[in-house]
């Protein structure tokens, strides 16, 4: 799977450079999350914009990172979702779970 | 009103590289429904979902028991009436019995036959000689 890190206004940002989560790599971003939050990036900011189709995997992978960063008071927000993949969220009701931004700046001024 | 006829037919070994495939096909198929009166952005995208969900449903059932197991997709527009049908040669479950997920206590896991349900209209899983069909209907009006 093809993920970029930055640190941005104390934030890590997760840049998720792939079209499409699915049972393919799902484990793998999972994997990476838990990755981050267990050496100590608990607040974490997973930017979607290249994000084009989630499955049911994929909402999963964030799910197990938003529920580890928060066992260690931390925090996993989405930013830049495209809209069929907001309705996703929208139709688990998973967007009543996550903080969703539309893009990093208005994450920063929310998360920083 | 959809009155195009097409039959696909596809075998993929129980990998999960192969998702991305089956779901295009679904994506591209709804893209060509010129006489689909809905949101045709939003048909593909679901029946790329339910595509991808039927699959890793039935590749997870059947690596279980042969790694070099295959499994078959047949997908059929006629009229108004889109049917999917995934095989698998596991031992199958029961669909009946797979609970609705708690949407107010979400889990990582449960959510693939919920999208499968709440997106088509129709779906059933049966024992048909040496294979299990999950067969998905939705209607195309």
């Amino acid at each position: 799977m093809n993920l970029n890190l930055e640190k941005i206004n104390g934030c890590t940002v997760l840049f998720i450079k792939e079209e499409r989560i699915d049972a393919h790599n799902s484990g793998e971003l999972k994997e990476a999350i838990l990755h981050l939050i267990e050496r100590g990036d608990v607040n974490i900011i997973a930017q979607l914009e290249q994000v084009r189709f989630i499955d049911s995997s994929g909402l999963g992978a964030l799910l197990s990172g938003y529920k580890n960063a928060a066992a260690r008071s931390g925090k996993l927000a989405l930013a830049n979702m495209q809209q069929q993949v907001l309705s996703m969220f929208e139709l688990t009701r998973l967007n009543r779970v996550f903080d969703i931004y539309a893009d990093l700046n208005e994450a920063f001024d929310n998360e920083a | 009103m959809c009155d195009s006829i097409i039959q696909v037919e596809v075998i993929i070994p129980t990998q999960t590289k192969y998702l991305d495939l089956i779901g295009s096909i679904g994506e591209h198929i709804a893209k060509k429904l010129d006489e689909f009166s809905g949101d045709k952005e939003a048909l593909a995208y679901h029946l790329n979902l339910v595509l991808t969900e039927a699959t890793i449903n039935a590749i997870k059932h059947g690596t279980m028991t042969n790694p070099s197991d295959t499994v078959r997709i047949t997908i059929n527009i006629q009229e108004n009436e889109l049917n999917i049908k995934v095989y698998d040669h596991g031992q199958g479950f029961d669909l009946e019995s797979v609970p609705l997920p708690d949407l107010d206590q979400p889990k990582e896991g449960g959510m693939g036959i919920f999208f499968i349900r709440t997106l088509m209209d129709s779906v059933t899983y049966t024992r048909q000689g040496d294979c299990n069909v999950l067969e998905i209907i939705k209607h195309l009006n």
